[in-house]
């Protein structure tokens, strides 16, 4: 790589030539405030935050975007500069809604933070701020106009990431607002609920739509029995909330708050990964063996369900028809469970905690339900169960370890893997290989499939058999892949898909992240390894081997794919339509 | 071919044609063809002439006789005297081609002695729908020589020596605009023609597209034999439907006649053009937002660089022109550099087409050589100010331009000379105001404009400039607080260095100029809420003179607020909480009673 010199604040440094001037300057230690720019994602130099002052330049410049050129000379603290920033943030704020006391991004704001270090103490320039309505009619995201800054990262993540696109820049001049088309509802546009947007709004604009006051009510309620599960990836962030690093895994932990909070069991959907893999491994045997539709596509990931239904409805028989683990848990906690200890379904509560903002959209849908019953009551995100937390006062970081409670706590690696891509893959390989070659594998570990590249591919030999297979993650590298499958440029056995770049590890529910720490990490990778540092420990790696599984089995659904699995543990898709008149 | 004796000359610009010319071209070729002169006299319509004020003009050649403000019931008597008889219609002739007895042809006028028309030389002269008289006026022959005789390079260095400088805005030298798109790498370029003019009361670009399509289309031509490009795309807004059409004409018919397409003048170079609607956005005029228009984009600007001619239409390097500076291309290619830098000033060759409005008698389109002092336009070419009134300034550049005052009359027009003085070339709209103008209120009609086309990109503009107006206003309804001058001025400053694009960093160009020129109006409407030019209404008081008052009840009744109080024959008074400002009784006063201060 070639090498140019710049100067910046009359320190000469030699850096490569296709650096930006934030770039140059981060890593000289030199820090340049930022709003909308968000590393790979939104580089578009909207908010002139970073604004620095090149010689020779006609006006400032945004060091977000701008290339370095030889010789450049570049002053990043001139009085200038700084009356500039301020200028423009007292700009922002002036039509902004300053209630942040009672916002929901009180204390992990980026404006907060940004105001707070550029020193502003008043607002210069008052005048008009447009009011405009709430929308919550998604049953997973909020959109609040009145506190969006227009960075414009949700649009970007949307289009660009997910290609899903429903949000752009509607109206002009100071009338202009983020919105989906028409200003309809989040509900009645063809959004996946994935919540990437809201994990990159760095304000409250986009938020989860919050669920705490009716899991807190489900508590308070003695007839009601309230019983929680949490996903794989929530153990790997929900510490980062409490000030602990990224990737530290705080299993032990969350069992423990959960009980202070007061739910009657804490199970663990990773027990429903193993379930997961055990019906979806069979079902791609039965496929694989009796002429079925291929690739299979695994169907765990809530917002890629919804995107292959409106965007890639020729796509849904290959969809695997088993449920997610979290319903898959939610079924059997209402039936079997309640069977076995003798509680009324209707008395259940099913709370579960997921990094997602989509699973709220799952838990809604009609078909994911039994006897009339939701497989799930409530749905609360890696977020909101640090609100309930805190609000309980649980001092979180000074609490011993405790364990799931029997029986559906029990599980295995291969289940806790399920939150990082390439983690189901994996796992389903795991059981499938030792299913069909009838003898235990040498190494379990399938690094192949690992890892944050978007598009992972591999060859399996099972037997006389190669199974072709890949891995991708965010609904954007799905339709490449899916339209490579459709323009017949590749086959394939069977495909992991996860809707959020990363895995569940990064999903839309999971601890904001602020722009600057992504510039420093990859919290794809870092989550991603506090679970697969569980998984090495774990006795149990492989989910066929999970005692309880083979309990469940025995006892009551007998066998895997069987009448009663998929009464109980399948469902089934719908072609959606994209804007509905 | 028939020789005609005489042709008749019909403006078919957007101003004529609003005052329905077609219907006069269709109205003289019935009288001609009813009294048998259709083989002997040519009727064309032509693109604009420029002097809007006295359109619809008809102008009959070989006299040069200039009929302006022409109508329908005109044409049998035109065709009758005129053209039957040889007695030009005096009475029907344009105010000052009549004088003393004198008939001055149309080139004797002051409106057209003192202009040089290069980018328009065709306009007014040719049928811009009939390729042949483009050609029959040296048209093509630039590119064929270009084509023939010279290298690409040799093009780009003609323009480079021509010291031609974009007549869209900045004025930057359009020779190293091809230089630097030519050097670019890339597989494929692109050669973009910004036709998106949006400053209100501009139509240069406009008329040259009505009146010379083919000009531009020579020209982009020749850029993409320049850079090394196949491919063209016009970038118009739809608004402009007969420069639309006739565009599309010229580019059939360019086509047609292999002057597009492949091997042109049977060489080895292909180029091709299409035009790409815009939906009238003022921003779009910025280029990276016109490219992002044409992709398909919203129009927002992107930060520069990467500059268009490294990055642009679909991430290929790309040139952008605009209408006017692509209309000088083919003259200077064909006349040379040499000529061209005859003209204009040193640092700013040429001429410049400017769009007079405002308070101006000959209200149109005039274009002279750079170096023209403003005083030479507004007086000798616009014919002054009407009604006698006092000049008080001048807004070159459109809403991103700056206010000059009558200190500044003398000035020579060139892009530097406005710049240093905080206004701007522009794309060259010139308005002209009188006493009755108030300067804060000029601030603020041009924000409104500037606020109401923001594209919500960046928070100077899309909040700054909203502020500012909001500041304007305040002022104007005579709410201002002495604080409130340094608020506008550190916000227009700020705007300036830290907007995204030049819409934004020029929108407080109008603020400024104003605050450096005419503090004291400003002082005036904050410190005492008074009004010098009386144009604020809220600053306005209208009451009445108990001396003249008869008490007729007139103003009484043609309020139409109920404001105004008095008994029949006792004295009136008007009630201030009450008034609009409507000025109804100060019109039916028979007595002069009613007083405005």
């Amino acid at each position: 790589m070639n090498m140019i010199t710049i100067t910046i604040d009359n320190q000469q440094i030699s850096v490569p030539e296709n650096s930006t001037v934030l770039e140059a300057a981060r890593n000289q230690g030199i820090d340049i405030p930022t709003l909308c720019y968000l590393k790979d994602i939104n580089e578009v130099g909207a908010c002139r935050m970073c604004l620095v002052d090149v010689e020779g330049a006609r006006t400032l410049q945004t060091a977000c975007v701008l290339p370095v050129t030889e010789g450049m000379n570049v002053k990043t603290n001139t009085k200038k500069v700084r009356e500039a920033r301020k200028a423009t943030l007292e700009l922002i704020l002036s039509n902004h809604d300053r209630e942040c006391l009672t916002c929901a991004r009180n204390k992990n704001c980026e404006l907060q933070t940004i105001s707070d270090d550029l020193g502003v103490r008043e607002i210069s320039f008052p005048g008009e701020s447009i009011v405009r309505p709430v929308d919550t009619s998604s049953p997973s995201i909020v959109r609040d106009p009145n506190k969006c800054i227009l960075c414009g990262r949700c649009v970007s993540v949307c289009s660009e990431v997910q290609n899903v696109g429903v949000l752009s820049f509607t109206n002009r001049g100071y009338e202009t607002t983020v919105a989906p088309a028409f200003e309809r509802g989040m509900d009645d546009i063809p959004c996946i609920n994935c919540g990437q947007c809201i994990s990159v709004c760095p304000v409250a604009a986009l938020r989860e739509k919050e669920e705490i006051d009716y899991v807190w009510e489900a508590i308070d309620d003695p007839k009601k029995h309230v019983v929680v599960q949490t996903a794989p990836a929530v153990r790997a962030a929900l510490g980062e909330d409490f000030g602990l690093e990224m990737g530290t895994s705080v299993t032990g932990k969350m069992v423990a708050s959960l009980r202070r909070l007061g739910f009657d069991k804490i199970f663990d959907t990773d027990f429903g990964a193993d379930l997961t893999i055990m019906e979806e491994g069979y079902e791609l045997l039965d496929r694989l063996q009796n002429g079925g539709t291929l690739p299979m596509i695994t169907s765990c990931s809530p917002g890629w369900v919804k995107f292959c239904e409106l965007y890639y409805p020729e796509f849904l028989d290959n969809l695997s028809s088993c449920k997610s683990p979290a319903q898959m848990t939610g079924a059997i906690i209402k039936t079997y469970y309640a069977k076995k200890n003798g509680i009324n379904p209707e008395d259940i509560y099913v709370v579960s905690v997921m990094p997602c903002s989509a699973k709220k959209f799952e838990a809604d849908r009609e078909e994911l339900s039994h006897n009339g019953l939701q497989d799930i009551d409530a749905v609360l995100t890696t977020r909101e169960l640090s609100k309930m937390i805190k609000e309980a006062r649980i001092d979180f970081l000074k609490l011993q370890d405790e364990e799931f409670d029997e029986i559906l706590g029990e599980s295995t690696g291969a289940g806790v893997i399920f939150g990082a891509t390439g983690g189901v893959m994996e796992a389903a390989l795991r059981t499938v290989s030792e299913v069909v070659l009838e003898k235990e594998l040498e190494s379990i570990d399938f690094e192949g499939v690992r890892g944050i590249e978007g598009i992972k591919e591999a060859t399996i030999e099972l037997g006389d058999q190669t199974l072709n297979i890949a891995v991708v993650h965010s609904t954007g590298q799905a339709s490449k892949v899916l339209d490579m499958i459709k323009n017949g440029e590749k086959e394939y056995h069977f495909i992991e898909v996860m809707g959020c770049s990363g895995g569940c590890v990064a999903g839309g529910g999971q601890p904001y992240i602020t722009a600057q720490d992504r510039w420093t990490k990859d919290i794809r990778q870092e989550r991603a390894k506090a679970l697969y540092g569980e998984d090495k420990n774990k006795k149990i790696r492989k989910s066929h081997e999970n005692p309880m599984i083979k309990k469940v089995y025995d006892e009551f659904l007998v066998k895997p794919n069987s009448h009663k699995s998929h009464e109980l543990l399948h469902t089934h898709y719908i072609k959606r339509e994209k804007y509905t008149l | 071919m028939n020789i005609y004796r005489s042709h008749v000359l019909i403006c078919g610009g957007t101003g004529c044609a609003s005052s329905r010319s077609d219907k006069i071209e269709e109205k003289f070729n019935e009288v001609l063809l009813d009294k048998e002169l259709d083989k002997e006299i040519q009727v064309i319509r032509t693109g604009c002439f420029g002097l809007c004020e006295a359109g619809p003009i008809v102008i009959v050649y070989p006299e040069g006789a200039f009929y302006s403000h022409i109508k329908i019931e005109d044409v049998p008597e035109i065709v009758e005297e005129h053209l039957l008889k040889g007695r030009i219609v005096k009475s029907k002739l344009f105010k000052e081609s009549f004088d003393n007895e004198k008939i001055k042809s149309v080139n004797e006028v002051d409106f057209y002695k003192k202009q040089k028309r290069l980018a328009l030389k065709n306009c007014g002269v040719i049928n811009p729908e009939d390729i042949t008289e483009y050609i029959a006026m040296d048209g093509y022959l630039a590119l064929g020589k270009a084509l023939t005789e010279m290298t690409p390079q040799d093009v780009i260095e003609v323009i480079k020596d021509s010291g031609l400088r974009g007549r869209g805005g900045g004025g930057f030298s359009s020779g190293l605009k091809w230089q630097f798109t030519a050097n670019a790498e890339g597989d494929e370029k692109y050669i973009l023609c910004n036709a998106d003019e949006g400053d209100p009361g501009a139509f240069m670009d406009r008329s040259i597209l009505e009146g010379d399509p083919h000009a531009v289309i020579e020209a982009m031509a020749l850029a993409g034999y320049a850079i090394g490009a196949k491919q063209g795309y016009v970038y118009v807004r739809a608004e402009y439907p007969i420069a639309v059409d006739r565009l599309q004409i010229a580019i059939d018919q360019a086509r047609s006649k292999g002057l597009l397409g492949k091997n042109i003048f049977g060489t080895d170079f292909e180029f091709d053009m299409e035009i790409r609607l815009g939906a009238g956005a003022f921003v779009c005029g910025e280029e990276t937002a016109l490219i992002a228009s044409i992709e398909g984009e919203r129009g927002m600007p992107r930060p520069k660089p990467p500059f268009p001619a490294n990055k642009g239409l679909w991430g290929k390097p790309t040139l952008i022109n605009n209408v006017e500076t692509y209309a000088n291309v083919p003259l200077i290619i064909l006349k040379g550099a040499e000529w061209f830098r005859s003209i204009g000033t040193e640092k700013s060759p040429g001429t410049k087409v400017f769009a007079l409005g405002g308070k101006i008698n000959n209200t149109g389109l005039v274009e002279i050589p750079m170096g023209t002092s403003l005083k030479e336009v507004i007086y000798d070419i616009g014919g002054g100010i009407p009604e006698g009134k006092a000049f008080k300034a001048v807004q070159t550049g459109g809403p991103s331009g700056g206010c000059l005052t009558s200190d500044f009359i003398d000035t020579p027009i060139d892009f530097d000379s406005l710049t240093a003085l905080g206004s701007m070339m522009g794309s060259g709209g010139m308005i002209v105001m009188d006493e009755d103008n108030c300067m804060v209120d000029i601030a603020r009609f041009f924000l409104d404009f500037t606020v109401e086309e923001s594209c919500g990109k960046c928070p100077p503009c899309r909040i700054g400039t909203k502020r500012m107006l909001e500041i304007l206003e305040k002022i104007t309804e005579g709410n201002g607080e002495p604080e409130d001058l340094d608020r506008l001025e550190r916000l227009a400053e700020n705007i300036k260095t830290s907007a995204l694009c030049g819409l934004g960093q020029t929108a407080p160009n109008p603020v400024l100029s104003t605050l450096k020129y005419f503090r004291d109006e400003y002082e005036a409407h904050v410190h005492e809420k008074r009004c010098p030019a009386g144009a604020c209404k809220s600053l306005l008081a209208y009451t009445i003179d108990e001396e003249k008052c008869k008490g007729c009840t007139l103003c009484a009744k043609a309020c139409p607020v109920d404001a105004i109080e008095g008994e029949r024959k006792e004295n009136h008074i008007i009630h201030q909480d009450k008034c609009i400002k409507c000025g109804a009784c100060l019109d039916k006063c028979p007595f002069g009673a009613v007083l405005l201060a």
